[in-house]
This record gives structure tokens, C-alpha cells and sequence, in this order.
């Protein structure tokens, strides 16, 4: 083969490389194993919530179960105990959704109002309050964790939903209104300055302008809070209430039950299914998700 | 002529911006300034507002001796100091030594970054419990190689009162280097194509350019980064609830631990004292961020 490497001029596109150099079969080989380590929880936690309990007693924790069995899984949705109750991971789940749903409405209409008056109905000190917003999203909860069970005394919503509907609208509040300030900034402006001339006021200019055409950073933004209110531990312990404990707590509160035998095939199927809501949204919206965690490293 | 009151200027953006203010106002800035002058009083359960309040409960520095001398407190400042810095080491390293490769031109790239990040979609309290599982010295992988006649193989972390933080770290890094890898991988992308190009007819080796050339371009993205992994490293709670529960003993104790145990449960203001110190350890990596956000405007 001619070797063109001697000639001054860079050749266009790209070099034509074989798959198997050694390079490159290096590159892949390390890239392979830690996919590897990666993946092998998933795997582990899959295999063992199908086995049954002599299985995991006798067998290798790598080694799929020839007699899979989805029992499990049906104990560790409705039939689980965390101390004397016996009710499966099946109320926790429901207590999420309740808490999911309002809370990415609540907290994306706060924030989407914010940013679209930070970015195109700027008022006095109306940076100087964003910026310290953007700051505080950095304080420890731990700071701001007593202080939100006064303010939510005093409002007569502690240890409701509605609690904790309130404490995910503030800590979602910073990266959010960063989120739509940053895009309803990045629109060209004739759209608005246009919309103005034709005497459509705040709210008009919002819903029928600025909205429709905001499609793609709403869902940024709904799967970054699903996805973050999902997995949410801390505020759900402290201000639902034992009554509206979301998943990851009665997940918790089911393994770390001390009663009867240790179920760790139920453990397992049970932590796969309060993972399954985050994990799903995550598979069908790989981009989407990337830009909503990206957004928060872009600073505008 | 009338001029209109410049209060109303401008209303509807000022009413719609309103939650957003009260939460800056109260939650943000109030809830932080409440929660450290608290800590310089003797308050156990029931919160105080006024300053007369405040200065019949002045103690001075007194929380903060009684935080310095308890065992427990220091076993935390402790874990937190190997929990952070090696997940922040770790984390920058792997996730950029990945960003690296994935940068490589590979084929399947979109399948090897959903590998690497799906972790990041689930919740510590998943990953702590499906790590627990692993790492469980019985069934996990030490009682797995033992079961293949290697007898004397020992991976106790969980149960090893000086392993068990290591154990929290190796969790941690599984979860969280994904979004390293992401944030990496984006600055990557950014970097002008003319700089590998002369860095190339310069005979610079690849790995030398990366390292020498590219790392240090990239600092922004390196310093936000930073401050993202170290500042999230530092609210670590519910990977260790999941995962060892604090213990064995009080081995792998953590701040965020000792301020909910104390917080809720009559002794407020040393609560208080020990997140104060978090928002201190917060303020400490925020400082790099902080001045390039500075340096920025001051050339801008």
C-alpha cells in the first residue's frame, strides 16, 4: 500500500483506519470491560430476583438460576413487610406517583414563569435574586432542612403531599429557572419584540408565543424532575408523613426489615421495581436526559 | 405630565416572579442566616425567632466545642474527608480516561455512554442496596469465590469497620462517574479541531496533547465539574443509609447523618452547628467557581 503520510497536504475527511488495528482493538477492549463493570449490578440484581431462596443459598451470585421464578417479584410488590405492616412496595409506589406528578407541575409552572420573566421581562434586582438562587442550589440540604419544617408548619403542610410538593418546587426551583432562562433567552428576539408591537401582554406573549415553541426544553425538564423527585429520599422521610412514605423509602424500610428470614431475592426484585420508573424514562429519553444533567455545567 | 409609579412597571413579571423571590428570600437566604444563628445558642427542640429569643439563648461558641469533642462527629469529618476527596479523584479520572476513549471515533458510541450513565438515573437508595447485595460477605462476592475453593479470599468491606467507607466510595463511583464522563465528554467536543490538527504537525503524541494541551483548555468545564462532584460528595446521605447504615459501629458515619440524628431529636442547635460547618466545607469548593464567574465579568 502507498504510504501518503510524506505528502505536506492534509488529505480530506476521515482516515481510513481498519477495524482491527491495534489501537483501536485496545480502545474497544477497554471500553468493553467497563461497560462490563457497569452492567454487572443490573445483571446481579435481575438474576437474584428470579431466583428462589435455596438458589441464592447453594448457587454463585453470577450465575443465573436454571429455574427462574417471578414469585419474588409478586412479594416484593404486595406482600413485603416493613415492621408489622404487610403491604408490599405497592402503597409506596402510589405515594411517589402522587407525589411525582404534582410536584414536576407545580415546580416546572414556578420556574418556566421565572425564567421567561428573567430572560424577557427583566425587573430591578431581578438578577440579583437569580444569582442568589443559583448560589443557594449549592448549599447542603442539611442547612435549609430545618427552617422548611417551620415554613411548612407555619403554613399548616407539614407532613403532608402538599409538603412535600412544596420542597421539591423550591430545590428544583435554581437549575430550572436556569434551564428556561437560558432558552427563552437563546429565541430570537424579533419573536417577542413582534408579538409586543401586536399588543399581546405578559401572560399572552407566554402561552401563545413563548410555549409552543419550548416543546423540547418542557421535556428536558420533566424528565429531569421525574427522574430527580423519583429517587428523592430525604424530603420524602422528613415532610410526607409515615402515611405518604414515597417508594425509596418503603424500599428501604422493607430491606432493612428485621423480621423472619432475610428475602434477598425479594430484596432485590423490590430495588429493581423502585428503580424501574427512572430507569425507563432514562432508556427511551437518552438525550434528552444528558442535556437536562448537562444544562447544569452550562452556565448562560 | 403623569408618570406611572415605576412599581407597577412592568407588573405582571413582577407577580409571576413572586414565588420565586419568597423562596430566595425566605427559604434560601432566611432558612441559611436562621439555621447558623441558631447554632450559636443553646436551643433544643423549640425554634426561636426574635433576637430577644436569641439573646437569652446565646451560648457563643459552645456548639461548636461540644461538635469538635464528640467521637462521632470526628469519625464523620473523617469518612467525609476519604469519601470526598476519593470520589473526587476517582470520579475526574475515570470519567475523563472515559470521556477519552468514547472520543476515539468508536462505533456504538450511543450504546456505550447509555451504559455508562444509566447508573446516574437510579437512586443511591437503589445503588446502595443492590451494592449491599454484592458486597454481602455471605452470598456476594466473597462468600462467591469461596464457593470456587479459593477459602481464604476475603472482600468484608461491608462488615470491616475499616473498609466499610471504601465500600460507600467504590457505590458511589459506580452511580456517579457517568456524568463525569457526560461533562467531560461535552468539553471534548467543544475543543476547536485546528488544535488537534497543529498538534499533530507537531509530532505531539496523542495522549501528551490530551493531557498537556486539552486538559488544560478545559478548565471551565473542569471547575464546574468540580464543584457539581465535590459539592454532591459532600451531601452523601442516602448511599450510606442504604449501604451500611453508618456502620459497622459508627464506622462509616457521615455529617449529613449526624445532623438529621441530632436535628430531630432534641438537640437542634448542635444540628444546627454541624450543617453550618457543611455550608462552611460548601463555601471552601464553591471559592474556584466563584472566581471565574468573578474573572469573567471582570473582563466582559
Amino acid at each position: 500500500m502507498a504510504n501518503t503520510d510524506t505528502i505536506a497536504v492534509e488529505p480530506f475527511g476521515r482516515k481510513p483506519r481498519p477495524l482491527f488495528a491495534p489501537s483501536r482493538v485496545i480502545i474497544y477492549a477497554a471500553l468493553i470491560i467497563t461497560s462490563i463493570y457497569y452492567l454487572v449490578p443490573l445483571y446481579v440484581m435481575i438474576i437474584t430476583s428470579l431466583k428462589d431462596l435455596d438458589s441464592i443459598r447453594d448457587g454463585n451470585i453470577f450465575i443465573p438460576t436454571s429455574n427462574p421464578t417471578f414469585a419474588p417479584w409478586v412479594k416484593a410488590w404486595s406482600e413485603a413487610c416493613t415492621g408489622l405492616k404487610c403491604s408490599g412496595l405497592a402503597p409506596g409506589f402510589w405515594n411517589s406517583v402522587k407525589i411525582t406528578i404534582p410536584s414536576v407541575i407545580v415546580s416546572i409552572a414556578v420556574a418556566s414563569v421565572s425564567g421567561y420573566s428573567l430572560a424577557n421581562w427583566p425587573f430591578k434586582f431581578a438578577e440579583f435574586f437569580f444569582t442568589v438562587l443559583l448560589v443557594g442550589s449549592f448549599i447542603p440540604y442539611q442547612v435549609m432542612l430545618y427552617p422548611l419544617v417551620i415554613i411548612t408548619r407555619e403554613m399548616g403542610i407539614y407532613s403532608t403531599l402538599w409538603a412535600v410538593i412544596f420542597v421539591h418546587t423550591v430545590f428544583g426551583l435554581p437549575i430550572l429557572t436556569l434551564l428556561f432562562r437560558n432558552y427563552f433567552a437563546s429565541l430570537p428576539p424579533e419573536l417577542f419584540k413582534a408579538a409586543r408591537v401586536d399588543g399581546a401582554g405578559y401572560w399572552r406573549i407566554f402561552f401563545q408565543v413563548m410555549m409552543p415553541m419550548s416543546v423540547p426544553i418542557f421535556t428536558v425538564a420533566v424528565i429531569l424532575q421525574v427522574t430527580g423527585i423519583w429517587n428523592d429520599f430525604l424530603f420524602g422521610v422528613i415532610y410526607a408523613g409515615p402515611t405518604n412514605y414515597p417508594m425509596t423509602v418503603q424500599l428501604n424500610n422493607i430491606v432493612n426489615s428485621l423480621q423472619g428470614v432475610k428475602e434477598y431475592n425479594v430484596d432485590m426484585a423490590a430495588t429493581i421495581l423502585t428503580g424501574l420508573v427512572p430507569l425507563t424514562i432514562y432508556f427511551v429519553s437518552g438525550k434528552y436526559f444528558v442535556r437536562g444533567i448537562a444544562a447544569g455545567a452550562v452556565k448562560g | 405630565m403623569n408618570r406611572p409609579n415605576p412599581l407597577f412597571r412592568n407588573l405582571n413579571s413582577k407577580i409571576a416572579s413572586l414565588p420565586m423571590v419568597f423562596i430566595v428570600l425566605f427559604v434560601f437566604v432566611g432558612g441559611t442566616f436562621w439555621t447558623v444563628a441558631v447554632s450559636f445558642t443553646s436551643v433544643k427542640t423549640l425554634p426561636i425567632f426574635t433576637p430577644m429569643e436569641f439573646y437569652d439563648a446565646f451560648v457563643g461558641i459552645a456548639q461548636y466545642q461540644r461538635l469538635w469533642r464528640s467521637a462521632r462527629w470526628m469519625i464523620s469529618i473523617i469518612n467525609l474527608g476519604i469519601y470526598g476527596s476519593l470520589y473526587t479523584i476517582f470520579a475526574f479520572v475515570i470519567g475523563f480516561w472515559l470521556a477519552v476513549l468514547m472520543d476515539q471515533k468508536i462505533r456504538l458510541e450511543g450504546v456505550f455512554r447509555t451504559i455508562y450513565l444509566y447508573p446516574f438515573a437510579l437512586s443511591l437508595i437503589v445503588t446502595g442496596h443492590v451494592w449491599a447485595w454484592i458486597l454481602n460477605p455471605a452470598f456476594g462476592i466473597e462468600g462467591t469465590v469461596r464457593g470456587m475453593g479459593w477459602t481464604s479470599f476475603s472482600f468484608d468491606w461491608l462488615t470491616n469497620r475499616e473498609m466499610s467507607i471504601y465500600a460507600v466510595v467504590i457505590a458511589g463511583l459506580w452511580q456517579g462517574t457517568g456524568l463525569v464522563m457526560a461533562l467531560m465528554l461535552a468539553g471534548l467536543r467543544g475543543i476547536d479541531d485546528e488544535i488537534w490538527r497543529a498538534a499533530r504537525i507537531d509530532g505531539i503524541p496523542k495522549w501528551r496533547t490530551y493531557i498537556q494541551v486539552i486538559l488544560p483548555m478545559m478548565r471551565p468545564v473542569l471547575i464546574t465539574t468540580f464543584v457539581i462532584v465535590a459539592s454532591g460528595a459532600v451531601r452523601v446521605y442516602d448511599l450510606v443509609v442504604a449501604l451500611t447504615q453508618g456502620g459497622p459501629g459508627l464506622s462509616s458515619q457521615v455529617p449529613t447523618i449526624y445532623v438529621y440524628e441530632t436535628m430531630f431529636v432534641g438537640a437542634l442547635a448542635q444540628g444546627t452547628a454541624a450543617s453550618s460547618i457543611m455550608l462552611l466545607a460548601t463555601a471552601i469548593i464553591l471559592i474556584p467557581w466563584v472566581m471565574v464567574e468573578f474573572g469573567k465579568r471582570k473582563q466582559g
